[in-house]
């Protein structure tokens, strides 16, 4: 039967298929439809490729071994699960809060976006990959070729090196295809996805048929089966403790710490709810799986010859039986485990490789200055390309060099040692705030180096890496660097062995390192985000319907940058996109134009941050924020001198106003005032000019009437100098130019003179004075208030109306100040008058009495000067004003008080 | 033709002056020294000529002005405005209000006499 | 407050909530005893057949699949709070 042909038929078919499947679940994503791919269904079975070719082929041949012990390697990714709300839950929240798309990236992020470490996580995860790789390109030749063998006739095979490498090539290609059609921003590949849940469909499937053949169709029902378990060198449960537990706990810290389970668990998740199902959904898929192993195991010891290698018992027994369809299937069974696991593998590393060593090398080597997105994508999706296919190669070469013919259970275990190196730092950053950079470092490095040291390099087989003489006696021939038997602890599954001491020593180094070391401030915040990761964040979106979010974005660029502009700028996108209206596609391309276009308006901290909080649904980073804080520092530097200036603008823009205001009030009052001088000047001017005119022209006037009228020209020659005079004193006392003469007189003696110089007829005028009180010295310019008081009398004498007119004149002391009223007895000054009486020009009734309307306001000026007041004291019998005088200290004299 | 002249000043001088000087020149000069009732005094008397100062006790001469105008009989009544505010836009504002000359003081006794003359005789 | 005579724990929901993720916390760890127990069974010398282990790992699989199934349902309320509606 050309059985060989029809494998790779079907094999080609399949193949064929899966890039279907991928190909359109790709295209479905990219158009936002398609919710069946964010069913929890997928997820769970995405999961599925932690069973890889391993499981299909290795575990029939570890139970042959070892009887139960196998489920050990299933046990501990279950409890894992049981166990979600712990660790996957915190793990897949701040994966997604993050944006975190690698271990090593989760790593790097959380001790302070090292670089350093993201480096050292993605050397260990290759170098503990590639024996694993290597093994699946294993399974698959040698279940090609026991195929082969079966053939009746010698068919010519290719050998297994070549069939290896065509099948590490197609991987390649397949990965490359489907990892790296674009770089979604959120490094999610829903093609691959997709593939691998029909895979994981497919190898359930295959292996239960298997099952179900082999209990009911071989052994003849469960009884049987059970009875055959029971007589074959397995009957016995004979596991050490020591491996049982350390394998679960292995098993348990590669579920989390492996580069691909990361991928499909964290990186690709959707929707957090999507962990509820699958805490128990998966681990009903591994109790499946692993139902029928014992059976198949058990059976085919007892069925297949002496020597038949175990790990392909799946494959023997179909074979054997002549049920060449199971065979096939079964082929394909084992076919899906192997590449899946290559391939997220190949994604999950070439991601590490290509964001933390190509990319930092590159722009390194530009000088950073690689500013031109379009460039810096081409260059990262090229060195993702390079990466994968490297990783395949890689993969390819361990297999070559190591001779495929160890035990497949064997290399997994070791490469499961190494990945869960990583464990402490990942849960201790996690969990423990206080965990810091160098401690992760130290931790890592130690595990590292003991895993290298007893596990890995032995591993390669003796003489091979490791001198057989260093196994037996130790380094440089110290008993206790034994790798087998570190300090003493002999006689220990050398793995069991391996695991405990590289995982000790790495906690032990890692926690005494990160107590006694001091965090970096990033690492600080990082490590308060991380660990308290349920505190900040809601269950966050995930890329729900594309247009949603563009719709978010545009109401948000609408407002940054203006209706007009934004809509102008989403529809050109749209019409990119192949879209019409004004949503197009949040795609990597239009977000970073976005960002673009808004980081001109906002600052491109806080545009990175806007977009980010609307499209990733991500909290945002904190050197998002230190840089919006600067940002924000320097806008609020900008905007507060801006203010400052404009205050002074505004300030002295005020000042201006009021002084033009002083100046136009000055103005109107000068031009008031000039007008009324005008008036007071001409109306004496009138007069004169008249009466000479008269007295010049006309004949015939008589004696009396000639010196009537020269001696009215007369009195208004003089009225107009006293105007005149007062018009230059008051100017004077304004100015503050007037010079005071600071005298000592006596009061009373003053007064005297004043009422002398009055003018005051003692006999029709009574005045009434106290002399007791008058007994005051004062210092002062007694011209001045000579002055002042003269005036006063005069218009005491001028104004007072009263039959028989009565002046009191009344000093008094109030606290340090001299008191002089003086108070007449007409009618005094009407009240809506008394308030203006000291303004220029102001006179009250007819003005008969000649005077110019200056006599009290030169008053005020003067008593201003002399630091003194002067007021009209309403309520009196008549017209009262009252002068105020500041007492000098050193005044003699008896004081009256009042 | 009538030669009554109604003088609204309240500087004596001035009404002095001014009274001496028409009367000489035979005119019938009436005074009238405060600006509250001057409009009574105005219809009471209905001289030919009113001289009028515009700094008055009570009210201003531009408000008697324009009740002299506003009174349908008296409209006609020429106003000369003699007045010691000699800026321009009181000459503007008096013409505003229709007065017929304006004079400021000082003035000279002949520019008076020769103006009064004239207004009458139109 | 009007409802004094009606149950005594008020917001059951809530509290029923918080037991069970107790309960999910302690699950991996009631797991973890019960898978490791079959160890205690080599000690006695009489050898145990594998079978019966067999029997006993897988139903205990099963138990346990079934429990975190049903207190996940439980935990399903408080993953329904409101996403993050993203904006700014």
């Amino acid at each position: 039967m050309a059985t060989l042909n029809v494998l790779v038929l079907v094999c080609f078919l399949y193949v064929t298929f899966l890039f279907a499947i991928a190909f359109g679940a790709d295209r479905a994503a990219r158009r936002g439809r398609g919710t069946w791919l964010r069913s929890p269904v997928v997820y769970t079975l995405s999961l599925s490729i932690y069973c890889t070719a391993w499981t299909f082929y290795g575990a029939v041949g570890f139970a042959a071994r070892s009887g139960l012990e196998f489920v050990t390697i299933y046990l501990g990714p279950t409890l894992v699960m049981i166990g979600w709300w712990w660790t996957l839950r915190k793990m897949v929240r701040v994966g997604r809060s993050q944006r975190i798309t690698s271990v090593a990236d989760l790593i790097s992020s959380r001790y302070g976006k090292s670089n350093l470490l993201a480096v050292f996580v993605t050397v260990l995860a290759v170098i503990g990959t590639t024996p694993y790789i290597a093994l699946q390109l294993q399974s698959v030749t040698l279940s090609f070729a026991t195929f082969a063998a079966n053939e009746p006739t010698g068919t010519e095979l290719p050998s297994q090196q070549s069939i290896a490498l065509w099948v590490a090539l197609g991987l390649a290609v397949f990965t490359i295809l489907f990892g790296t059609r674009n770089l979604d921003a959120n490094e999610r590949h829903h093609g691959v996805v997709m593939a691998i849940a029909l895979e994981a469909v497919v190898k359930l499937f295959a292996l239960l048929a298997v099952g179900v053949f082999v209990v009911w169709g071989l052994a003849g029902g469960i009884g049987e089966t059970l009875a055959r378990i029971d007589a074959s060198p397995i009957a016995a449960w004979e596991v050490s403790g020591s491996r049982w537990v350390g394998l679960t706990m292995l098993s348990a810290a590669a579920f989390l710490c492996l580069p691909r389970m990361f991928q499909v668990m964290v990186v690709e998740n959707e929707d957090e709810g999507h962990l509820r199902t699958a805490s128990w959904a998966f681990p009903a898929y591994l109790m499946l799986m692993s139902l029928f192993v014992l059976p198949i195991a058990a059976v085919g010891l007892d069925v297949l010859p002496e020597g038949a290698n175990p790990d392909l018992f799946v494959l023997t027994l179909p074979l054997q039986e002549g049920r060449d369809g199971l065979a096939i299937l079964s082929f394909i069974g084992g076919f899906s485990s192997a590449t899946s696991m290559v391939i997220v593998a190949a994604i999950a590393l070439s991601t590490m490789v290509s964001n933390h060593v190509v990319m930092p090398v590159w722009l390194w080597i530009t000088g950073g200055s690689a500013v031109m997105s379009g460039d810096l994508r081409n260059v990262a999706l090229l060195a993702r390309r390079i990466s994968i296919a490297g990783i395949v190669l890689l993969g390819y070469l361990y297999f070559h060099m190591s001779g495929g013919g160890t035990a497949l259970a064997e290399i997994g275990l070791v490469s499961f040692a190494g990945v869960a190196q990583f464990l402490p730092a990942l849960m201790g950053g996690l969990f423990w705030r206080a965990a810091n950079h160098t401690g992760a470092l130290a931790g890592l490095a130690t595990g590292f180096a003991v895993w290298m040291y007893c596990l890995f390099l032995p591993s390669f087989g003796p003489s091979s890496a490791l001198p057989q003489a260093v196994l037996d006696h130790g380094l440089f021939g110290l008993h206790w660097l034994r790798p087998q038997a570190l300090f003493g602890t002999e006689g220990m599954d050398p793995l069991v062995h391996a695991v405990m001491w590289s995982m000790s020593l790495n906690t032990i180094v890692f926690v005494t390192v990160s107590i006694i070391s001091f965090p970096r401030p990033v690492e600080r915040l990082q490590g308060a985000q991380f660990v308290n990761v349920f505190e900040h964040s809601g269950n966050t979106a995930g890329w729900t319907g594309g247009l949603a979010q563009s719709e978010d974005l545009l109401i948000m660029s609408q407002r940054i940058i203006g209706a007009p502009q934004a809509q102008a700028l989403f529809a050109t996108a749209a019409t990119r996109q192949g879209l019409a209206g004004y949503l197009p596609e949040p795609s990597p391309d239009f977000l970073q134009e976005l960002e673009r276009e808004l980081s001109g308006s906002v600052g491109a901290a806080t545009a990175h941050a806007m977009i980010s909080q609307i499209v990733g649904g991500a909290t945002v980073s904190v050197e998002d924020l230190m840089a919006v804080a600067d940002e924000t520092a320097q806008i609020m530097e900008y905007s507060s001198r801006l203010e400052a200036k404009t205050e002074e603008q505004e300030r002295t823009a005020r000042q201006l106003r009021e002084a033009n205001q002083k100046l136009t009030q000055l103005s109107v009052q000068k031009d008031a005032f000039l007008s009324q001088i005008s008036h007071e000047l001409r109306t004496p001017m009138t007069s004169i000019r008249a009466f000479s005119e008269i007295l010049r022209d006309t004949r015939g006037l008589k004696a009396a009437e000639k010196s009537k009228y020269a001696a009215i020209i007369h009195d208004e020659t003089v009225r107009l100098t006293r105007l005149l005079d007062d018009l230059l004193d008051l100017s004077v006392l304004e100015n503050g130019q007037v010079v005071l003469n600071s005298q000592t007189g006596h009061l009373d003696a003053l007064l005297d003179r004043a009422i002398a110089a009055s003018g005051l007829d003692k006999r029709t005028f009574r005045i009434e004075r106290d002399r007791l009180a008058e007994d005051v010295m004062l210092t002062t310019d007694l011209d001045r208030l000579a002055q002042v008081f003269i005036n006063l009398i005069s218009n005491a004498r001028k104004y007072c109306d009263s039959a028989s007119p009565v002046l009191k004149i009344a000093p008094k002391r109030q606290n340090d100040r001299l008191l002089i009223d003086f108070i007449d007895n007409g009618s005094g000054i009407p009240t809506d008058h008394q308030s203006m009486i000291f303004e220029k020009f102001s006179r009250i009734g007819e003005t008969k009495a000649g005077g110019a309307g200056l006599g009290l306001a030169i008053c005020r000026e003067i008593m201003a000067r002399l630091g003194g007041d002067i007021s009209y004291l309403p309520g009196q019998s008549g017209a009262a004003f009252r002068v105020t005088l500041p007492q000098s200290p050193d005044t003699a004299g008896s004081t009256a008080s009042a | 033709m009538g030669r009554r002249v109604l003088l609204i000043e309240d500087e004596p001088n001035i009404i002095e002056a001014v009274s001496f000087i028409l009367s000489r020149d035979g005119w019938d000069v009436k005074t009238h020294s405060n600006g509250h009732d001057a409009i009574d005094a105005v219809r009471a008397r209905r001289p030919d000529l009113v001289i009028l100062d515009v700094m008055l006790p009570g009210k201003s001469g531009f408000d008697i002005l324009h009740e002299i105008r506003s009174d349908s009989e008296l409209s006609g009544m020429p106003v000369l405005m003699l007045t010691a505010r000699g800026q321009v836009k009181d000459r503007e504002l008096a013409e505003q209000s229709g007065v017929n000359r304006f004079m400021t003081k000082p003035f000279s006794n002949a520019d008076v006499l020769e103006v009064v003359r004239s207004m009458v005789a139109s | 407050m009007s409802s004094e005579r009606g149950p005594v724990f008020l917001e059951r929901r809530t509290y029923r909530r918080r037991r069970m993720a107790d309960a999910a916390r302690l699950l991996p760890i009631l797991g973890a005893a019960l898978f490791g127990l079959p160890l205690l069974w080599g000690i006695e010398g009489e050898a145990t057949p594998t079978t019966r282990v067999m029997f006993y790992i897988f139903s205990t699989w099963l138990v346990l699949t079934v429990l975190t199934a049903v207190i996940s349902r439980y935990l399903r309320q408080e993953k329904q709070d409101p996403p993050d509606t993203g904006e700014w």
